[in-house]
């Protein structure tokens, strides 16, 4: 799992070729601990797309730069761009479903 | 070989129940669904579970609950059952992968937040429109934000997000709070937080990115008013988790699951109900705790009797 920064978060997501699933998250957000597990898992399954994520608390400024509302919000990037956006915990299937249809 | 039993949810009545049946040598099998530990995950303190006079945080206890079914053979698989059938023995239960069979379920699917349903409000969800106070407060400090409901949960959004709003405007349908004593008391001592009674919201309006206010009417007045916001959290109530149910098991008006009084059996002989997926009135979380093992001791009588 990829942890961005402010400081990488431009080279590792809006550079990147790859399909780069970006996970919104603290650790006082119950939801988003329900989260952990299961993009820990996908990471393992699906090994062509970067799963990384953002500690809201440390880098509010990516928070803000999205519009990040709410927690968690996954955002979907393919070459620099935000093909999807969606918030609240989820099954494993469900968000590999949301993944797949952008691969 | 079908499973002895099926638990289907995750949260303080299915894994009660878990604790219970893996103890009698049931060798359970839970669903938890897509919130793993149920309603409790998305709140911070839990003041009133017993035995923790400084209270727990709810992901902290719900976690705690897992490991203890867990320590005693629960298999736990993390999906949400999509389909039933009750009609033969044994039950079938579905997911969107596989199909399992069981002699006896007990249902513990718990309850979810309504939404107030009106124009605006599935646009700005993330994007200003709330149902989980402690998950997206942090994103509203200094903000003026509005909260629809007046029981205990709108209470206890509401006195949570003045640590980080500006004000807090309560947002009522009558002219009093349905809300506890002690909440209301709370909520009205606390300087952030003002009223607007008889009114409903009827639209969520924004920039096309974020929340920028609510239609505000007053059902005394009849008037509309525009009232400017940056955030809505709304707090109106639950509602069963039975759609998986309906013409399955019995159900009342409501929607929540019949039970026989005083036990946890339903009108299908084998499946049990516990937590607030049969319960209207209680729904605490050592109430669901304590049908989950009323459930777990049912389903146990009821597959020795077969025996
Ligand atoms: C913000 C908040 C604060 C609260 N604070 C307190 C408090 O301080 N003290 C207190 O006693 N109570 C409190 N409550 C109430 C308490 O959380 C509930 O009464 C309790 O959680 C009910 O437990 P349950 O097991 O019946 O259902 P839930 O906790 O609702 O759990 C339901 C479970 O079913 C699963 N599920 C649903 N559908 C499916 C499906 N199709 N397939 C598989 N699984 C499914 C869900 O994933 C979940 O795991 C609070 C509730 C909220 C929302």
């Amino acid at each position: 799992m990829l942890e961005l920064t402010s400081a990488n978060f431009d080279a590792s997501v809006l550079a990147s070729s790859d399909l780069v699933l970006v996970d919104f998250w603290a650790p006082w957000c119950g939801p988003c601990k329900l989260m952990a597990p299961v993009m820990e898992e996908l990471a393992g399954e699906l090994t062509e797309v970067v799963f990384a994520k953002v500690n809201v608390d440390d880098h509010s400024d990516i928070a803000q730069r999205y519009n990040i509302l709410s927690i968690p919000t996954f955002l979907i990037f393919k070459g620099g761009q935000v093909v999807d956006q969606f918030s609240g915990s989820m099954t494993k299937d469900a968000l590999r479903a949301k993944i797949e249809k952008h691969s | 070989m079908p499973e002895k039993l099926i638990i289907i949810g995750s949260g303080p009545a299915g894994h009660t129940a878990a604790i219970y049946a893996a103890r009698a040598e049931l060798k359970p099998l839970m669903f938890e669904g897509s919130t793993p530990g149920g309603q409790l995950m998305l709140t911070t303190e839990v003041e009133n579970w017993p035995g923790f006079p400084n209270g727990m945080m709810g992901p902290e206890m719900m976690d705690l609950f897992k490991k203890q079914s867990e320590r005693f053979g629960t298999r736990i698989l993390s999906e949400n059952v999509t389909e039933v059938d009750f009609t033969a023995s044994p039950f079938v239960v579905k997911t969107s992968t596989a199909s399992y069979s069981s002699e006896a379920v007990i249902v513990s699917t718990g309850a979810t937040a309504m939404w107030l349903g009106v124009p605006g409000e599935k646009e700005y969800g993330g994007r200003g429109v709330s149902a989980c106070a402690t998950c997206d407060g942090f994103f509203f400090k200094n903000k003026k934000i509005v909260v629809v409901g007046g029981g205990d949960s709108a209470m206890e959004e509401s006195n949570f997000l003045t640590r980080f709003a500006e004000t807090v405007t309560v947002i009522v349908r009558k002219d009093e709070l349905k809300a506890s004593k002690i909440m209301q008391e709370r909520a009205r001592n606390n300087p952030k937080i003002s009223f607007v009674w008889n009114s409903e919201v009827k639209e969520i309006v924004g920039d096309g990115t974020r929340v920028s206010g609510v239609k505000i009417f007053n059902n005394k007045t009849n008037e509309t008013t525009d009232f400017a916001t940056d955030g809505v959290f709304v707090a109106i109530g639950h509602k069963p988790n039975t759609e998986l149910f309906a013409g399955k098991l019995e159900l009342d008006k409501a929607g929540y699951i019949v039970v026989r009084p005083g036990s946890t059996i339903t009108n299908v002989e084998g499946v049990f109900a516990a937590g607030d997926v049969a319960d209207h009135y209680y729904k605490q979380a050592i109430t669901a705790a304590g049908t989950g093992c009323m459930a777990a001791i049912d389903a146990e009588r009821w597959l020795a009797s077969k025996e």
